[in-house]
């Protein structure tokens, strides 16, 4: 459930607008259109569903129904420094687990959620194609592999600004 | 037509390319069990996900077990539906469903109406092997629907009603796997919603996920109370269904059963909607007449077509998806506002009783009125003009509940004053009835002519949208009808467009319209018994010796002791009303 509200600008709205004519308003490219949409605001919040809605012709519901059934979509902003831990199978025999439970620990929130102060957010991604740097996580455009629990406090005070 | 041949339990049957093994089975009288598969061949609706698998049957030569619902028959397919896997199977699949599912059947509202209920019944499952963890769920209370989604089995039909053929979009699945759910997005209150509350998710719903606000406990209360009079009004569509509470054929007519029930059931004064329905076409036709009249001398100004506005889930739907348009819709009261209005006025003070000690009940096939009751504009200081609604199964319950044999009562007729009606009021309860009505009315007191026959037999029938021209004497008027809200938003488009030039349209929120009610008897996707209601009311229409409403004697007295004339400052007062925006705009910040 969303509990941010945000006041879309106009430039913001005419942007989705624009997505949203460049598939001809096809209620069947939602999941395209959202794709795009998120990559232009990071994320995609109450009142950018509602504009994709308007102009799809695709009902709040359904669109909020597509948003919560893929993880790849969010609806809470990404931080400073989105935090990826690869779950991937390689990743994952290898404890990719026990460090995203460090990281969770450390910031004190869950997967797909931000810290308070924005700084940091947390996801999960399947395979970034490094299995032979296993366990991989992401900061970023950083990628730091071969990570261990005990490395998870080190790195993060890497971005202490 | 390509026709196929195969064999279901060693009977053969022939069918045409493309029908599911589900339907060939049901020819040859085989009645395989669904859940989730709903269909309601006349309105056109059908729900096939092949979601619920109870329906699975062995397919020779085929590993897994087929949904009969979701499965094409193929030339020479060998089909058993009742093979031991299949039968297996298909338990395995309802204790399943049953292990999340809570095990409160003795108090559930659906319980005896529930679907998954007589599953687990003619599954003759008696122990629930899984045990697990529960899915729970917040409840969700709002004027007329209740969502327990602990209930929930996910068949989507609700889906189907909300977004295909109501377009309401209300409801949707979210998230996914075990945390899914059905709800309104971001998964606000269905209040908080653009929900009309036009109930019909409640009809298909298959267990007690989804009911109405039940005020029967209420009602209970008040009629216990020496110190109010309580005072019930019926409408037209409830006589032609509650006799399907009691085991009657559909289409049976229980007007009279009924009046006698609720005069037992303790009710002060037995009234009848029909009366206000008659109030309504005054008004709605005069202004109708009003209207063309002006169009006809060339303003360009006026307003056409006039919408009916008797459906509050209709009224709802296009506060939220046309408030442009709101100044199009006759600003007419419903039937049951303007009986509260007049009940609690000129009736409460003929029998001298203050408004606050006076209660006005309605029973009516919907829960949208449960709604209506509430809205701010038809209550005065907080009073108001009519209480509380309860649904047509409600009334059913309370006559069990008060060891009423409804079967065996004698008929009685309705009190007077506000229990007189004609043959007009009756037929509101069929779709095409409120616009027939009106131009029984509206033809003569235009044309100051008699009709010679009142029978508008070119407006009646089950088409989703409808379209017919009456001749008012040398003036073609031309008249549109929509049921089901779908049908409703197509020619709502269609106007904006310009596309067409109705004069007057009438829209039902409900396939069917009232007949087939949020509120009315669950009919398990039996649409022929919808036919069997529209009947019924027809029937009642035709028995009457007053059929237009202009000549409803109390209603001529009502406007020569009270009212004045239709559009009166006093009718406009107590009769009319005024709507909303509640288009939900996008913040912009410059």
């Amino acid at each position: 459930m969303s509990s941010i509200k945000i006041k879309l600008k106009e430039k913001d709205v005419a942007k989705i607008i624009e997505i949203c004519d460049s598939f001809n308003n096809n209620p069947r490219d939602l999941v395209n259109v959202l794709h795009r949409v998120q990559g232009e605001f990071g994320y995609l919040p109450a009142e950018v569903q509602e504009v994709v809605s308007n102009q799809l012709k695709v009902s709040l519901a359904k669109i909020y129904g597509v948003v919560t059934f893929y993880s790849f979509f969010t609806m809470i902003p990404r931080g400073k420094h989105p935090i990826s831990v690869c779950t991937g199978t390689a990743c994952y025999v290898r404890g990719a687990e026990k460090v995203l439970d460090e990281f969770k620990k450390e910031l004190n929130i869950k997967v797909g959620e931000s810290t308070a102060d924005g700084k940091f957010s947390l996801t999960c991604l399947r395979c970034v194609g490094a299995c032979g740097l296993a366990p991989v996580v992401q900061i970023g455009e950083k990628t730091y592999g071969r990570m261990a629990p005990d490395d998870v406090k080190r790195i993060l005070k890497e971005y202490a600004d | 037509m390509e026709m196929i041949r195969l064999t279901i339990d060693k009977k053969t049957v022939e069918v045409k390319k493309g029908t599911t093994i589900l339907a060939a089975a049901e020819s040859i009288g085989i009645h395989i069990p669904t859940l989730c598969y709903l269909n309601m061949g006349d309105m056109n609706i059908e729900n096939k996900p092949g979601g619920c698998r109870v329906c699975v049957v062995e397919v020779e030569g085929r590993r897994n077990l087929a949904p009969s619902c979701a499965t094409e028959c193929l030339p020479d397919m060998v089909v058993h539906t009742h093979s031991m896997r299949v039968l297996n199977a298909r338990k395995t699949v309802v204790q399943l469903i049953l292990s999340d599912h809570p095990f409160d059947c003795l108090v559930c509202a659906k319980s005896g109406n529930c679907e998954l209920q007589d599953l687990a019944i003619r599954l003759g499952i008696r122990e629930v092997p899984f045990v697990g963890e529960q899915s729970t769920y917040r409840e969700d209370t709002s004027p007329s629907i209740i969502r327990d989604v602990d209930k929930c089995i996910m068949c989507r039909r609700c889906e189907v009603m909300c977004n295909e053929v109501q377009t309401v979009g209300v409801l949707s699945a979210i998230n996914r796997g075990f945390q899914s759910v059905v709800a309104p997005a971001f998964e606000m209150n269905l209040d908080h919603s653009v929900c009309t509350y036009c109930g019909q998710c409640v009809n298909v719903c298959p267990t007690g996920a989804l009911t109405e606000v039940d005020h029967s406990n209420q009602l209970i209360n008040d009629l216990a109370n020496p110190d109010k009079v309580v005072v019930v009004q019926t409408a037209p569509a409830v006589r032609a269904a509650l006799g399907e509470e009691f085991g009657l054929e559909p289409g049976s007519l229980v007007t009279g059963k009924m009046t006698t029930a609720l005069r037992e059931l303790g009710f002060d004064y037995v009234f009848d909607t029909d009366f206000a329905a008659d109030l309504t076409i005054m008004e709605e036709g005069s202004e109708l007449l009003e209207r063309l009249s002006q169009h006809l001398k060339g303003d360009p100004d006026v307003k056409l077509p006039i919408l009916t506005s008797c459906c509050p889930a209709w009224v709802k739907f296009f506060e939220h998806n046309f408030p442009e348009m709101k100044d199009i819709p006759s600003t007419a009261r419903s039937p049951q506002q303007m009986f509260g209005a007049i009940a609690k006025t000129y009736f409460a003070d003929k029998i001298k009783v203050d408004r606050k000690k006076l209660i006005v009940v309605s029973i009516m096939p919907c829960v949208a009125k449960k709604y209506e009751c509430t809205r701010d504009e038809f209550k005065t200081e907080g009073n108001p003009d009519v209480d509380y609604s309860i649904s047509t199964r409600e009334l059913g319950h309370l006559i069990k509940r008060a060891n009423i044999d409804f079967v065996s009562l004698p008929d009685s007729d309705f009190d007077t004053p506000l229990g007189e009606s004609t043959g007009a009021g009756v037929i509101f309860g069929a779709t095409g009835g409120v616009i027939e009505a009106a131009v029984r009315t509206a033809y003569e007191v235009h044309t100051g002519k008699t009709l010679e026959s009142v029978d508008f037999k070119q407006l009646r029938g089950l088409e989703g949208i409808r379209s017919a021209t009456v001749d008012f004497d040398g003036l073609p008027i031309n008249i549109g009808i929509a049921h089901g809200l779908g049908n409703a938003r197509k020619l709502l488009e269609d106007i904006k467009s310009g596309k067409n030039t109705y004069h007057a349209i009438e829209i039902m929120a409900c396939p069917g319209g009232c007949i087939g009610g949020g509120g009315q008897p669950y009919i398990h996707g039996d649409t022929s018994i919808l036919k069997a209601r529209l009947k019924a009311i027809y029937a009642e229409d035709a028995g009457k010796v007053l059929r237009k409403s202009h000549e409803n004697p109390y209603i001529l007295k009502l406007y020569e002791d009270f009212l004045g004339k239709p559009l009166s400052e006093k009718s406009h007062h107590l009769l009319h009303t005024h709507y909303f925006d509640r288009k939900k705009e996008v913040f912009i910040e410059e």
